[in-house]
């Protein structure tokens, strides 16, 4: 403690040269806090997916159906607990701009096999109640500022209705929370029987099935033996592990973990060298007064401290700076209006970018430090 | 080769040699020197240019090791000592006054001459206190808020002595502390030393090139080629 004003001191000394460094190292740090936040937006799904849940699609493309009859044959399975089935409504609500998911479900079958959807009974009542009622989650409800009772009308750009008509309208009946800060709440659920009677073909068909099993262990054997069950059949399956199935959907759009991992490696390694160089030329500049210190009793453990010191100091103003502006940031909002389902700044992530700073402090500050620890005291007293 | 041989002295230096390496050259700087300086003496060392007084002031406070021979302070081998035990002797037993001060800018005078005190485990009001009576007995007590450029040379170098004194070392070492000052700063700085040795019976060894400076002395050694060649009694 007694040392912290000689650290701070240390960068005092040429203000300019210390406030661009930070400013660096803080920029890249409220990088590394909003990319996190969107490489999480893309994982959110595959890390709060079941262990225990599979899901069956229809073995050449999640757009084409399969039977509602293959919920009671996987239920019959070895290892499956109970199946749910879901479709993909892809309709239009007021813009294309404004996506989310909405999807035909059987309100009974999500309580059960979605319990990271925390509803109350008031609102599961008031669903299985309403035909045409939706339940959606408190994401996409304060997205849309939509509150109970509200009449929300979709265009479909798939299911056409039986009437002719392409406008499905939707009761807002019930607002399910997240049981974890990863849950995703921006989805749209509604009655898949309302749904089926409505809709113009497609009936007694479903987009994918979700299935529980009883043991995660034999997720393996389970897939296969659903797989085998609807062999050779028309409809035959693809059945993998939730998490996998999710991050599928987000390989679509590319390795997002890789891309960032990339951008963020190249800003690291540019600051690192930023800052390695503020630290070279702190202890170039001062060589005189580290030999002064060393002689005054400072031992040359002490020097090293001192210098690492200053570079975690350097490093760590910037990097709890650029860490807290990065959550800030976070905190306002995603940056597409509402499309990811979870946009937040993980704790755990905030706990890596700690380890960052002080890596980024070592690393920086590692080689001068030790050249101040060697450094000869009569030698560097004549310089 | 010149040596006061006085039993009990504080410093005794002892066949001392001391090597310098430039490329594949070597240079003898100090070579078999003997020398013995007892408490309370004011030594001035005098010399010219390259003759070896800087170095023989840093192998005495420990800054430096001899290629040869033994240095003793106060009974202590210290060309023994590992580095660490050796920073830890200069901090208990050293003050060191530069030629150019050496004070840090970043920090105010009072914060300088604490620097020596972060070593000890005094309390933060207590080496608060030691600082403000150092720069006390130095007559800089109305700038203890200053920061050396605020600070004329002569303060400079007051504030240097005050942290030397700081921790009431048993040696002080002064390489050219009037070198860069003009002659009344000077003169002062002398009075100082001069008080510090005959009123709280400082050991001083004060390398010098200025003939003025040395008379200030209790002794004058004169160092040639790297070998003590002559005294005075001042």
């Amino acid at each position: 403690m007694k040392y912290f004003y000689l650290i701070f001191s240390g960068l005092k000394r040429k203000k300019m040269r210390t406030g661009l460094t930070i400013l660096s190292i803080m920029v890249a740090f409220i990088l590394f806090g909003y990319l996190t936040a969107i490489r999480q937006a893309f994982d959110a799904g595959v890390e709060v997916a079941g262990a225990d849940r599979l899901i069956v699609r229809h073995k050449v493309s999640i757009i084409q159906l399969l039977p509602q009859s293959y919920e009671a044959k996987m239920e019959r399975i070895d290892g499956v607990d109970n199946a749910a089935h879901t479709t993909w409504f892809g309709g239009i609500y007021q813009e294309p701009k404004n996506f989310f998911a909405q999807l035909a479900i059987v309100p009974e079958e999500l309580f059960d096999m979605f319990p990271e959807f925390v509803i109350s009974d008031e609102h599961k009542a008031a669903w299985l109640e309403t035909r045409n009622g939706v339940l959606v989650g408190r994401r996409l409800a304060d997205r849309f500022n939509w509150k109970l009772g509200d009449r929300i009308p979709i265009n479909a750009t798939i299911w056409g209705k039986k009437d002719g008509g392409r406008t499905w309208e939707f009761d807002l009946v019930a607002i399910y929370e997240g049981a974890e800060k990863g849950t995703d709440t921006s989805q749209f659920f509604f009655r898949y029987d309302f749904f089926d009677e409505t809709r113009a073909g497609g009936t007694g068909q479903v987009g994918w099935y979700t299935v529980r099993i009883t043991d995660p262990d034999k997720a393996t054997e389970v897939a296969a033996a659903i797989d085998a069950e609807f062999a050779n059949s028309a409809f035959e399956t693809k059945t993998e592990p939730e998490g996998a199935f999710i991050q599928g959907f987000a390989n679509q759009i590319g390795n997002i973990g890789f891309i960032i991992m990339s951008i963020m490696s190249a800003v690291f390694f540019t600051i690192l060298l930023v800052a390695g160089n503020t630290m070279a030329y702190t202890v170039r500049e001062r060589t005189n007064e580290l030999a002064v210190l060393k002689a005054i009793g400072f031992t040359d453990r002490a020097v090293l401290g001192l210098v690492l010191g200053e570079s975690l100091a350097l490093t760590f103003v910037g990097g709890a700076v650029g860490l807290g502006l990065a959550w800030l940031l976070v905190s306002t909002g995603d940056p597409t209006g509402g499309s990811f389902p979870v946009f937040y700044l993980p704790t755990r992530d905030l706990f890596v970018g700690a380890l960052l700073i002080m890596a980024m402090a070592f690393i920086a500050g590692i080689i001068p430090a030790l050249q101040a620890q060697k450094l000869q005291i009569a030698d560097a007293l004549r310089r | 080769m010149t040596d006061d041989s006085v039993d009990g002295a504080l410093v005794k230096v002892h066949g001392v040699d001391k090597l310098f390496k430039r490329g594949s050259e070597v240079i003898h700087v100090l070579g078999g020197l003997d020398l013995n300086i007892p408490h309370g003496e004011f030594l001035a060392l005098m010399g010219p240019s390259g003759s070896g007084k800087s170095t023989l002031l840093n192998l005495i406070g420990g800054l430096d090791r001899p290629s040869e021979g033994t240095i003793e302070v106060g009974g202590k081998r210290i060309d023994k000592l590992s580095n660490r035990k050796l920073a830890g002797w200069r901090a208990r037993h050293v003050g060191l006054v530069f030629q150019f001060y050496n004070l840090m800018p970043v920090l105010s005078a009072q914060k300088n001459v604490e620097l020596p005190l972060l070593l000890t485990k005094l309390s933060r009001a207590e080496r608060k206190k030691r600082a403000a009576i150092a720069l006390d007995v130095v007559g800089l007590s109305h700038r203890t808020g200053h920061y050396p450029r605020q600070l004329s040379g002569g303060e400079q170098q007051r504030t240097g002595i005050a942290r030397a004194i700081v921790t009431d070392p048993t040696l002080l070492l002064c390489d050219e502390p009037t070198g860069d000052l003009d002659r009344k700063s000077g003169d002062e700085i002398l009075d100082l030393l001069q008080a510090l040795n005959k009123e709280q019976g400082k050991t001083i060894i004060m390398v010098t090139h200025d003939i003025h400076a040395a008379a200030r002395a209790t002794r004058t050694l004169h160092l040639n080629k790297g070998r003590l060649s002559t005294e005075a009694i001042a």
